[in-house]
């Protein structure tokens, strides 16, 4: 957030004429908004969305980037319109490819993040699993997949996080794979906590693992979050709620599956993942 | 569309409608973008992600460049990415980007023998950003091609991503005829060209939107279909 220089109103003082007591060099931060009004605000675009919708408009699969309720997104959002680069129009775009990844580039270990430390992390263990494909349903395979996330405590291994829980000394939170033949991910984890933000007064994220992913273009790549079914959170979240279509919302939250489950082990969580975009094997294809 | 079966109790969800050939009679639909947030800091840089050029190879160029917001400030917590073809222009990469020691787990970074093309690099306190690379290159088989480097930017803030590119002024000619450049108009082009700022070193800022003032023409950023 940028402070305003304060401007009184009416000079306070004559050049030459002496200070009379300190001048406020700044404004002080205007007072956080309310979760009431930031859920007044989440309701406004979601009943605007449902109007474009029943209208005929094609839900969103993303969020709006100048999505207000999500208050650091005001001066972060272009106000111009994307430039569209048709994939059949020019096929020889560079970023119809992408970047490749292999077995150099991660250890057997950063699957499993409850194993990079010499102690047991506390929480709950999952295992969390699921298929990468593109948008033809062709699965991803051996592509990097990163992901992050907070102790069982709702706190981050990282210098900047100031919620005053505890810190785990056996989690660090940050986890890496490459996908199978089958585009399929795993991961060993812990369920992370809640955690507070300064979005708005009380604003709280619900439990979410932060996930990186490449597809086999450039124009596939996406960073998203996966979140925990059932949270109560989820209503009052601006992030998740920025995904204003509740179809699309619904494809962030994992699935349990007790089949996934380790016995005496972990609980287990399914998520697949489909990538936008079109990529140079689609030109190759007539798609 | 034509669904691939008549089954009244078939689902009519596309993910798990699919035509003889086991692909989706109709695209899946996507799984939505949500911010990279503020804690990236420990999980997704690297060691040498700055370094797609290995260190001291003769003909490397520096990037560099700020990241601002629309009020001006800089953007101290985003992560930008960039792909390339090779120098022989292939668009194939490398594994190897994030190389790790078996022993200790420890990124290693690139041996430099292959080009993975791939870089990324987060801004740091200030919001610059500093990339050491092989000049762009036209892909194989496209010598007239205008060179571009492909930029993908994080930030917390930014609910989805944002596609740019950079062009180099050497390839002025080219740029005429470049499928993007050529319908943007001079000022929106600008902003996707790199100055030289010194010996084989650019900038590239990226302003995320425009200030309010005008001074910082808002970067171009692109969508693919
Ligand atoms: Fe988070």
């Amino acid at each position: 957030m940028t402070l305003t220089p304060f401007t009184p109103a009416t000079p306070t003082f004559l050049p030459g004429a002496p200070l009379r007591g300190p001048r406020p060099l700044v404004a002080p931060a205007p007072p956080l908004p309310t979760q009431a009004d930031i859920s007044r605000e989440i309701a406004a675009r979601s009943a605007a969305a449902d109007r474009d919708r029943v209208g005929g408009l094609p839900a969103p699969a993303h969020p709006a980037r100048d999505y207000t309720p999500y208050r650091s997104s005001t001066p972060r959002h272009p106000r111009q319109p994307p430039v569209e680069i048709d994939h059949l129009a020019d096929p020889e775009a560079v970023e119809l490819t992408g970047p490749a990844f292999g077995v150099t580039d991660v250890t057997d270990l950063d699957a499993d993040l409850t194993r990079q430390h010499p102690g047991e992390p506390l929480g709950e263990r999952i295992t969390v699993t699921g298929r990468i494909l593109d948008r033809t349903g062709r699965p991803v395979r051996g592509q990097l997949v990163e992901i992050w996330q907070a102790n069982a405590s709702g706190r981050y291994a990282h210098q900047r996080d100031q919620h005053p829980a505890p810190l785990d000394p056996n989690f660090t939170g940050a986890g890496r794979c490459l996908t199978d033949d089958q585009g399929r991910y795993t991961f060993t984890t812990i369920r992370p906590g809640a955690y507070p933000w300064r979005n708005h007064d009380n604003a709280w994220r619900p439990a979410h693992i932060h996930f990186s992913l490449f597809g086999t273009a450039f124009t596939q790549r996406l960073i998203t979050q996966m979140y925990f079914p059932g949270d109560p959170l989820f209503p009052y979240d601006p992030i998740l709620q920025s995904v204003t279509d509740p179809a699309a919302r619904a494809r962030l939250v994992a699935t349990y599956d007790h089949e996934l489950s380790c016995p005496g082990r972990t609980l287990g969580y399914r998520w697949d993942i489909v990538l936008d975009g079109p990529s140079a094997t689609w030109t190759e294809e007539g798609h | 569309m034509p669904r691939a079966t008549t089954d009244p109790a078939a689902t009519t969800d596309p993910a798990t409608t699919t035509d003889s050939a086991g692909a989706p009679a109709a695209p899946l639909p996507p799984t939505p973008s949500q911010t990279i947030g503020p804690f990236y800091g420990y999980a997704l840089p690297f060691r040498g992600g700055e370094q797609i050029a290995p260190a001291g190879r003769p003909g490397t160029i520096t990037l560099h460049g700020l990241v601002r917001d629309g009020d001006g400030a800089p953007v101290p917590d985003a992560l930008l990415e960039f792909w390339q073809a090779g120098p022989d222009g292939s668009l194939t990469g490398a594994p190897g980007s994030l190389r790790r020691d078996p022993v200790t787990g420890a990124v290693i970074g690139r041996h430099g023998l292959d080009f993975t093309g791939f870089g990324r690099v987060p801004t740091d306190a200030d919001g610059r950003y500093v990339l050491h690379t092989l000049p762009a290159t036209a892909p194989a088989g496209h010598p007239d091609a205008a060179p571009y480097l492909a930029v993908c930017v994080f930030a917390r803030g930014l609910l989805h991503h944002l596609f740019t590119r950079v062009y180099f002024p050497e390839h002025a000619e080219a740029h005429a005829a470049d499928p993007l450049l050529s319908r943007l108009p001079d000022h929106r082009a600008r902003t996707l060209l790199a100055h030289p700022d010194g010996p084989d070193r650019y900038r590239f800022d990226v302003q995320l939107q425009q200030t309010a003032d005008g001074t910082h023409e808002e970067t171009v950023f692109l969508a693919f279909r």
